[in-house]
């Protein structure tokens, strides 16, 4: 397929255009909502903040959503771009592989067992939820002769995510205490979260956003396949134990941020390597754009949805991505 | 014909085989559900013994216990006969048309499909007799049935694609759901979060009524049909060059299915796995001809939501966790061990 952007100096441009919208969209999410504002109150709010209702909504509530979803989308967006190339499947997802299920699990687990209730271990513990479960489906999913298929991913993600759902339900119902703070981790929402929130893991994505555009020329070649990347004197090993360590950290830091969003990572790939073509760099790059341009629509979306009560936005975004998941599936399949 | 019971009633218009097995075994499964039935109704709060129970049972025991037993656990107990029989069903219908041992409504989406249409009909139609939910659940089910059909067809349906575009169908739904419980008012979102989970806490007689004659009808109807399903098993060339319809057959089943999945998730929400296990169980016991294998899956399916519900009631007291939590706990390992069984295929 010829990709839409075919030389450099169009694809700049291209990034261009997606800053250019990704700021549109950064201001419409900032005035528009329940409480309607105008662009002047949301620089009056940061130049001469009087306490008004629409300042503190502006600083409080907005703000932090904007930054929740402009960092959470570029990380899933990314995973999405890694967890395709490294399984060389189409319909690699975050959610459908039981990486987010895993998570919220865990954290669940955490509070009910153990009473953790700081910023920092609920972080660490989501790495180690979608960590495990990552490995485990990764696992089954390759199981057999004809080794890791799309179909044999999926299973196994939903069989994972079937298992971890019914725990985590168990869980809850036990321990009532926990409910509150659970429901909150696992509507899937970027508002709601203070900035410290976000602060608590930006270092841990910007980490991962730097290994994964290191990680991307070693991920090229290895998608030519195994044998030509070892051929070519690639340790095929370390890159793909890289490439699954940094999945972790960018799905487990989007989960500790906003919960379980899918579907975004899944789109996001295809889109991209529509618009650049299959050099792997500029498809992170763009994914990562697309991810956040589409948190920030879905996000405004749901605001509006079920006016005045608010959609979760992983609602949003599955209700986006399924379509594009079917088309996949249907289309994708019959060539691998 | 070792091994077969042959039955010529009227001497020469038909004859039946049976298969011995098939008999002791299903009446053994019938014995066990009732006695687990029995168990259940005395455990609680208030324990009555399993005697006392049966006293109750053929009307002579006294009146406290009469009181607990059939007013307040056996609509329960009913209702998880029904409803594990209703899922069985369905997943033996499902699995030989579909002949993948990793098809079961509950997996594919059907069962989502029913829970949306249940959900809306709750929240929208407040007013109408609670008795339509059935139909109303059974029609989700199976719009969701050929929606997922009709986007799996690509010059005939693959099972592989069929579950893959299932997966997904579920996840829709499930999000579908999530949405419209963010319309309805506070009552109805406990109600329906346990939905999602699959729970029979708190049903009364007239469910039982409600679901007790499209549960039994829809099993008869899926027996008559068994022959059909026999020959659905062996693939469409061979079933086609011995006579049978069988995109018409096809489509019948899976409307049974459809209708068996509606009445169980009209009460009982999305309970997870059984419909997956039971006929499993049942096919590992007697074989897997269809016309023993559906009634020993029915009391099996039976069985399995009985004593889920039985571990779910009295495990934690006094707190109540939903059964499916339970049949999914058991159901969840047992679908990743069919995975990697079926790793070669």
């Amino acid at each position: 397929m010829k990709a839409l952007l075919s030389n450099t100096y169009l694809k700049i441009l291209g990034v261009g255009f997606f800053l250019l919208l990704l700021a549109y969209l950064s201001y419409a999410s900032l005035v528009f909502g329940i409480v309607e504002t105008s662009w002047h109150t949301a620089i009056d709010a940061f130049t001469q903040f009087n306490g008004t209702n629409e300042h503190i909504v502006i600083k409080e509530v907005r703000v932090p959503r904007v930054l929740n979803a402009l960092a959470v989308g570029m990380c899933l967006g990314i995973a999405g771009t890694l967890l395709q190339a490294l399984t060389r499947n189409p319909i690699a997802d975050v959610e459908l592989f039981g990486l987010n299920a895993g998570a919220a699990f865990f954290v669940v687990v955490a509070i009910t067992f153990f009473g953790i209730s700081s910023l920092t271990q609920f972080t660490w513990i989501a790495f180690l939820g979608s960590a495990v479960s990552g490995v485990v489906v990764y696992l089954l999913g390759s199981l057999g002769r004809d080794g890791m298929t799309p179909v044999k991913l999926t299973l196994a993600g939903a069989a994972i995510t079937a298992l971890a759902a019914s725990a985590r339900h168990g869980m809850m119902v036990l321990n009532e205490k926990s409910v509150d703070e659970v429901l909150f981790w696992l509507s899937g929402s970027v508002g709601g979260r203070k900035l410290e929130f976000l602060t608590a893991v930006f270092p841990y994505m910007i980490v991962a956003w730097i290994i994964a555009f290191l990680l991307a020329r070693p991920i090229q070649t290895l998608l030519m396949g195994d044998d030509v990347a070892k051929g070519l004197g690639q340790r095929t090993m370390m890159v793909k134990l890289a490439a699954g360590a940094t999945i972790v950290l960018l799905s487990g830091s989007s989960v500790a941020v906003a919960g379980p969003i899918g579907f975004v990572g899944l789109v996001t790939p295809h889109l991209a390597r529509f618009l650049v073509g299959i050099e792997t760099r500029w498809v992170m790059l763009y994914s990562g754009l697309l991810g956040a341009a589409l948190l920030l629509a879905a996000d405004i979306g749901a605001r509006f949805v079920a006016k005045p009560a608010e959609v979760p936005i992983g609602v949003m975004t599955a209700l986006i991505g399924i379509p594009f998941f079917i088309y996949v599936a249907r289309k994708g399949l019959d060539k691998g | 014909m070792k091994g077969y019971l042959t039955l010529r009633p009227g001497k020469r218009l038909s004859s039946f085989h049976l298969h011995r097995k098939s008999i002791w075994v299903t009446v053994a499964a019938a014995i066990a559900t009732l006695a687990v039935a029995v168990i259940s109704l005395g455990m609680g709060e208030m324990k009555v013994s399993p005697l006392d129970v049966l006293k109750v049972l053929i009307g002579m025991g006294d009146e406290q216990n009469t009181l607990l037993v059939q007013q307040f656990r056996m609509p329960r107990v009913v209702v998880g006969m029904l409803v594990g029989a209703s899922l069985a069903g369905a997943g033996a219908i499902m699995q030989g048309v579909v002949r993948n041992p990793l098809a079961a409504p509950d997996i594919l989406g059907v069962s989502g499909g029913a829970s949306v249409a249940a959900v809306a009909f709750l929240l929208f139609f407040e007013t109408v007799s609670i008795k339509w939910l059935p139909p109303v659940a059974f029609l989700g089910a199976t719009l969701i049935m050929f929606l997922l059909y009709a986007l799996a067809w690509k010059k005939g349906v693959t099972p592989l694609r069929l579950v893959l575009i299932g997966v997904g169908i579920k996840i829709a739904a499930s999000a579908v759901v999530t949405m419209l419980i963010m319309f309805s008012p506070f009552l109805l979102q406990n109600k329906a979060i346990l939905w999602l989970t699959g729970s029979i806490y708190g049903v009364s007689w007239a469910d039982a009524r409600m679901i007790l004659p499209w549960t039994i009808g829809l099993l008869l109807l899926a027996a008559l049909m068994a022959r059909r399903v026999n020959i659905q098993q062996l693939g469409d060339d061979i079933s086609m060059s011995v006579g049978s319809t069988v995109q018409r057959d096809r489509f019948f089943l899976l409307l049974i299915c459809a209708a068996l999945t509606g009445t169980a998730v009209s009460v009982g929400g999305e309970i997870g796995f059984v419909a997956l296990l039971a006929p499993h169980i049942a096919k590992q016991l007697i074989g897997p001809s269809f016309g023993s294998a559906l009634p020993l899956s029915a009391f099996i399916g039976a069985l399995i939501v009985l004593i889920a519900d039985l571990i779910a009631r009295m495990a934690f007291t006094p707190i109540d966790v939903p059964v499916g939590v339970f049949t999914s706990a058991v159901g969840a390992p047992f679908f990743i061990y069919l995975l990697y069984r079926n790793r070669n295929r």
